[in-house]
């Protein structure tokens, strides 16, 4: 999910920075496509004639809950009755721009402080600030709005109580908002909200008022029923693929096999087919556009010849990718090298050291990827209207714009819900490919799907890594004791690819932020290295970024020390997390939920792991069966998060079962190799996903450790399932497994 | 021509007889709660029902159908919500909600084959995928649809 990774923080300098300027994210109450019957309150919500409060919502709705709880957060201060509440999609303004994505992409770790720390998060504010990208991602969303919207809500309650008061002429003072309505301090209804459309008027808007305390709360914490699920329940939910216009045109794509590659010419075998109108170049591949996508697609299959210019590396294949990393982690030359603490040398020393893998990971979100885009022509002038799930309208509007050559302010882009997103619809591919389509059938709106198989063979994959852990311990003095580990670890940056694919932006060769984040534990001395290899091999944002693959290197190998020095691996995480009150008590909580220390059956064992990512801190303890030392169950999941204030638990739970599912399928099967300089796999019986029946019995325990920092719950559930896992594999059986996914 | 009924209306269409019902469905009768997520009968996000059976629509041909009856999501409350799709509401199911009308669909058949599954019977049944992993809520409101569906308030 997330679109520039990275873990909270924020720094003080850039939550200063929209503090300051709280008025500036409020917006127009003329901004929220005021329709007749409505009254704007602000660029964030408005009333109706009917009596319903309609929230903007300018996030992606994915399945992470994005739409109540941002809702809740403007319906709480200005105290809404839930059931009255609706949520809209609002028009492309700066107001709604994402700050806190932007501030997440840079290259440290959270508790890294200092002057080039704070200018860097200063200028990400400032430069979402200028730039006003729209974006979900990165489990930022509630961490952004949780600021603007509620003062969004306080404003519009504020409004509604001075215009009751001038409509009934009684004190503001007196008066009170409560469940949708205005009412007397002592009870009597003067207006319901509704009533008041025509009292807002030329009100002028005054100071914001101060905000509830948390005590305060008649919303906020409650697991209120989500807004986006009876449309999804009766099968009325509107994704990408769903988008109907008059005229629609259907088009189907197949992308040239190798990375990089392009189209140069093609040939058609006979004549097109009924249902294909036309076969043209796009970019990366060759478009079948008619009035059946099956029948394109079938073409595209089956009927016709391309002749590809193939990529930079059309020989590549995962066999000598490894090897490649390997000589690297030898002698690459590291882009990031930190060290922290202090490196003792005592006279007798025994080393430990462990090299573990992950591979490239395909996202696979139920609704192949889409897009639909519609090119006019009046005169001399173009416009381009674009339907799509995405994770970003501002990117795909600039990317519409420059394909079709048409200003961006030409450009509308409406987001449809999306069928799961997880970083892979932050990228512009299908935006491009839809608006070359549409320009090759002026005037008709053209939907663009990809097949299952184009959809896993053209993905921006979570990069493949390799990492070495080394530790040290002192042997001196009998029992052993740790003095230094060290990390060295080679895997590309999406970071880094990502600006350079969008917008051109040349190649900086840093690592992505999450990949570097430091673990919490007080090593006496710690030292990363991370060399970032070149390669044509597309890399992008999947759910949870760096963290999917460096949880797993890292809390596997705390277990190896824990093991090494002969203790138990909770216990010796605690004395690491000494000096860490909130990571502690989440390892506790999922210790002790999972009964930590209780006796198992033969075969059995549990794993704790711990992350904290995207301002939560996360861990989970699994417990696993192993049959015939070959086939492996999970059985158990139990989970702890601390994400600080929590909006809706309901959704908090559902995040953290979908993120252990999420990882758990890729621990289990994600495995995305090449051959030739193509991607081997192209469906789901090739490239599963965990279902009911190999899902674990998961339950999930909110910690409040009275943090006020909003912490992120869409990403921070997937990374600490994998070393959870093969932990628990290490205490069922005594083997150490070093590469995902895992097999015994 | 091929005929046949889809949510209680009379259909016909003029399309290859080997245009998979799916596709049928979304392209000529505009009919898009079943959703396309594999082609290959692996996910079940395109799972109708065909004379009361479960079918995993992207997987059987137009010609199949003819004089068959279809229930997509869009028919199967049949003007007010099924047991199920109350189920799914009061637990809360969906979080994309891609995959859930053939979930949904999946379920409304199991249940009137099996009106108590056991979990082990819906494990077993229930071979859909769901990305966003909400299995243990699909559990939840199989249980609890088994039980409104035997008249539970």
């Amino acid at each position: 999910m997330a679109i520039i990774g990275g873990v909270a923080g924020g720094g003080l300098l850039g939550v200063g920075f929209w503090f300051a300027r709280e008025r500036d994210r409020l917006g127009d109450r003329a901004l929220f496509n005021v329709k007749p019957n409505e009254a704007g309150l602000s660029g964030w919500v408005k009333i109706t004639r009917d009596n319903r409060v309609i929230v903007a919502v300018p996030r992606a709705e994915m399945g992470q809950g994005v739409q109540t709880a941002l809702a809740m957060l403007v319906a709480e201060e200005m105290d809404a009755r839930w059931n009255q509440v609706r949520v809209e999609d609002p028009p492309e303004n700066g107001v709604y721009r994402n700050v806190d994505i932007l501030i997440d992409g840079l290259p440290f770790s959270p508790e890294e402080a200092g002057t080039v720390v704070d200018i860097a998060h200063w200028m990400a504010g400032k430069l979402g600030g200028v730039l006003g990208v729209l974006a979900t991602g990165g489990s930022t969303s509630v961490r952004d709005a949780w600021h603007p919207m509620r003062v969004a809500g306080a404003v519009a309650r504020d409004l509604l109580l001075r215009a009751a008061s001038r409509n009934a002429s009684v004190p503001v003072g007196e008066l009170v908002a409560v469940d949708g309505e205005v009412r007397r301090k002592g009870g009597a209804r003067v207006a319901t909200f509704g009533e008041l459309v025509d009292q807002i008027g030329e009100l002028s808007s005054m100071p914001v008022p101060p905000l509830k305390k948390p005590s305060e709360f008649k919303l906020i914490g409650k697991p209120l029923p989500r807004l986006d699920i009876p449309a999804k329940v009766l099968g009325v939910a509107t994704f990408g693929i769903d988008v109907r216009r008059p005229n629609l045109l259907h088009a189907a794509v197949l992308n040239a096999p190798t990375f990089g590659g392009s189209a140069m010419g093609f040939k058609v075998k006979g004549s097109l087919p009924k249902g294909v109108e036309t076969v043209i170049i796009v970019p990366g591949g060759v478009a079948a556009i008619g009035s059946s996508w099956w029948r394109a697609n079938k073409l595209l299959e089956e009927g016709i010849e391309v002749q590809w210019q193939p990529g930079p590396e059309p020989g590549l294949d995962s066999a000598a990718l490894w090897r490649r990393y390997e000589g690297l982690m030898q002698d690459g030359k590291p882009a990031l090298t930190r060290a922290l603490g202090e490196e003792k040398k005592p006279a007798t020393v025994r080393p430990l050291e462990a090299t573990y893998r992950a591979p490239y990971l395909a996202h696979t979100t139920m609704e192949p990827m889409n897009c639909t885009a519609r090119v006019t022509r009046q005169g001399d002038k173009n416009g381009v209207e674009v339907w799509m799930p995405n994770q970003s309208p501002t990117l795909m509007r600039m990317i519409a714009g420059k394909t079709a050559d048409v200003p961006q302010a030409e450009v509308t882009v409406h987001t449809t819900f999306l069928g799961g997103g997880f970083g892979r619809r932050a990228e512009v591919d299908l935006v491009r490919q839809a608006v070359t389509c549409a320009m090759a059938m002026p005037e008709r709106p053209v939907q663009v799907l990809w097949s299952r198989e184009q959809d896993i063979r053209h993905d921006y994959y979570r990069p493949m890594a390799l990492a070495r852990w080394r530790a040290e311990f002192d042997t001196s003095g009998g029992t052993p004791k740790l003095v230094s580990v060290a990390k060295r670890q080679v895997a590309q940056s999406p970071t880094d690819q990502f600006p350079a694919r969008v917008i051109g932006l040349p190649s900086q060769g840093k690592p992505e932020g999450n990949a570097v984040e430091n673990p919490p534990y007080a090593f006496p001395s710690y030292k990363l290295e991370a060399v970032v290899p070149d390669g044509s091999v597309p890399v992008g944002f999947w759910r949870s970024v760096g963290h999917s693959h460096t949880a797993f290197f890292d809390e596997s190998f705390v277990d190896e020390l824990a093991s090494a020095l002969k203790k138990d691996p909770f216990e010796f995480r605690r004395e690491l997390l000494a000096g860490k009150p909130r990571h502690l008590k989440v390892l506790e909580t999922a210790a002790k939920e999972a009964g930590w220390g209780q006796p198992l059956p033969a075969g059995s064992g549990r794993g704790i792991a711990l992350r904290a990512s995207f301002g939560s801190i996360v861990a989970q303890v699994a417990e696993v069966a192993v049959t015939d030392g070959k086939t492996l169950e999970v059985k158990r999941v139990t989970c702890a998060i601390d994400c600080g204030p929590v909006v809706n638990p309901a959704i908090v739970r559902a995040q953290m079962e979908s993120g252990i599912i999420y990882g758990l399928s890729a621990a289990l099967y994600g495995e995305i190799t090449l051959a030739n300089g193509a991607v081997e796999q192209s469906n789901f019986p090739d490239y599963d996903a965990v279902r009911l029946a190999d899902a674990p019995t998961m339950t999930v325990h909110l910690v409040d450790t009275g943090a006020s920092s909003v912490g992120g719950v869409g990403e921070p559930g997937t990374p600490p399932i994998a070393p959870a896992v093969a932990n628990a594999i290490f205490a069922a059986t005594g083997k150490r497994l070093r590469s995902l996914p895992l097999r015994l | 021509m091929i005929s046949f009924t889809v949510n209680g209306q009379p259909a016909r269409v003029d399309v290859e007889a080997e245009k998979p019902l799916l596709w049928v469905l979304r392209e000529d009768l505009n009919i898009v709660g079943p959703k396309y997520g594999c082609g290959v009968a692996s996910c079940g996000a395109c799972t109708v029902h065909v004379d009361g059976v479960p079918v995993r629509s992207c997987s059987m041909a137009a010609s199949d159908v003819a004089g068959k009856m279809v229930v997509t999501i869009e028919g199967l409350g049949q003007g007010t919500l099924h047991a199920v799709q109350k189920a799914w509401i009061e637990e809360q199911v969906p979080q994309c909600g891609y995959c859930q009308p053939g979930f949904i669909m999946s379920t409304a058949a199991l249940l009137k084959a099996n009106p108590k599954p056991s979990d082990k019977d819906i494990d077993e049944v229930l071979s859909n995928i769901c990305r966003c992993g909400t299995y243990s809520a699909i559990r939840r409101a199989v249980h609890r649809a088994a039980a409104l569906l035997a008249g539970a308030p």
